[in-house]
């Protein structure tokens, strides 16, 4: 059997990808059955879906590029709070469906200009998850605008609870923005993003939002970062035990 | 909430030349998350390439009462059916 070098900045750059769209698909599948219709559940339920077939692709890359024998699953059910690299709006709490909304607004219209720049990553396989996933996030953030602006120019009730699902996750959005040493490592090499490079088309999308929701932006907060790092919130915990339990208790188990 | 929201009904074209056909209804608060329920319930197992949806109050409706009037004297016109026509194989659709 050929050796294969193990490329630990192609690894950690896929971890990086495929966690945030794991941990957000495991979140959206607990509305399944709770959304407030049943065809707001399946909304839901086909975003949580596309994310988890996007992690499945690059969990599986991250596989193939640490060469250690691991793959998707292994990565996805076998690791333990620490070793997950996603950010930490990912693994917020769901809330009420307004919060949801907010935090997949805030992800969403961040996740499809990432995927945007990926498409044109130097890794070949980054470069076509990317391309794929571009047009499933592109409507998740269309959609979730949509509903930023219904409630924040709603009822009086609605615009309060998009007020507070803002406020929630406001504070975790400069973490999408992060270049530490490894992001900007893999983005000299072209496989990984500059994500500066559309911080202010992101900053303008969101107000052009907010604003037609006559809604005003948050105060800006302390950022919380640490994610990439594996520095996450209580909330993580709790996540993977829900999602990793099944395969952890019967290691046997298949479909 | 979905029972404050009005009913909008569904149509999907399979593919491109079909026409679009009435698969069922959704309810929305407006228009544009009519569409977009619509794209999600009924689209996606790559139903269709091309989705109407219509208030379900606009929709004008026979009176099931005026059956009898409306339906039955096209019972006995068998000559309007075109089965006197041979239709070559490779003409699908009709």
């Amino acid at each position: 059997m050929a050796t294969v070098a193990t490329d630990s900045l192609l690894f950690e750059t896929l971890l990086r990808l495929g966690d945030d769209s794991l941990i957000l698909g495991q979140r959206l599948g607990e509305w399944c059955g709770h959304a407030p219709s049943v065809e707001v559940d399946l909304s839901l339920a086909n975003m949580g879906l596309d994310l988890i077939g996007q992690a499945t692709l690059f969990l599986n890359a991250a596989g193939a590029a640490e060469a250690q024998g691991r793959d998707g699953d292994a990565l996805a059910f076998h690791r333990d709070v620490l070793d997950f690299r996603n950010c930490w709006l990912v693994e917020q709490p769901n809330g009420d469906f307004a919060q949801t909304m907010a935090r997949q607004f805030l992800f969403s219209t961040w996740q499809e200009m990432l995927f945007g720049h990926l498409e044109g990553s130097a890794d070949e396989t980054v470069a076509a998850i990317a391309a794929k996933a571009v047009k499933e996030v592109r409507y998740h953030a269309e959609l979730s605008a949509e509903w930023v602006i219904r409630l924040g120019d709603g009822t009086e009730e609605s615009r309060r609870r998009m007020e507070e699902g803002l406020d929630w996750n406001w504070r975790f959005v400069p973490e999408l923005f992060e270049m530490d040493a490894l992001a900007t490592e893999a983005a000299a090499r072209g496989i990984g993003a500059d994500v500066g490079l559309f911080r202010e088309d992101y900053d303008r999308r969101i107000r052009a939002v907010l604003a037609e929701a006559s809604l005003d932006a948050p105060k800006d907060q302390r950022p919380i970062l640490g994610g990439r790092r594996g520095h996450h919130s209580e909330h993580l915990g709790h996540v993977l035990a829900v999602m990793q339990f099944l395969p952890r208790t019967y290691p046997d188990a298949v479909w | 909430m979905s029972r404050d929201w009005p009913l909008w009904e569904v149509f999907v074209r399979a593919k491109g030349g079909m026409s679009h056909r009435h698969v069922g209804s959704v309810h929305a608060p407006d228009a544009e998350i009519a569409l977009r329920h619509a794209r999600d319930t009924y689209t996606r197992r790559m139903e269709g390439v091309s989705l109407w949806v219509v208030p379900s109050a606009s929709i004008v409706a026979s009176d099931p009462g005026d059956d009898a009037a409306m339906f039955d004297p096209a019972q006995d016109k068998i000559y309007r059916h075109p089965t006197f026509y041979d239709i070559p194989d490779d003409v699908t659709h009709i």
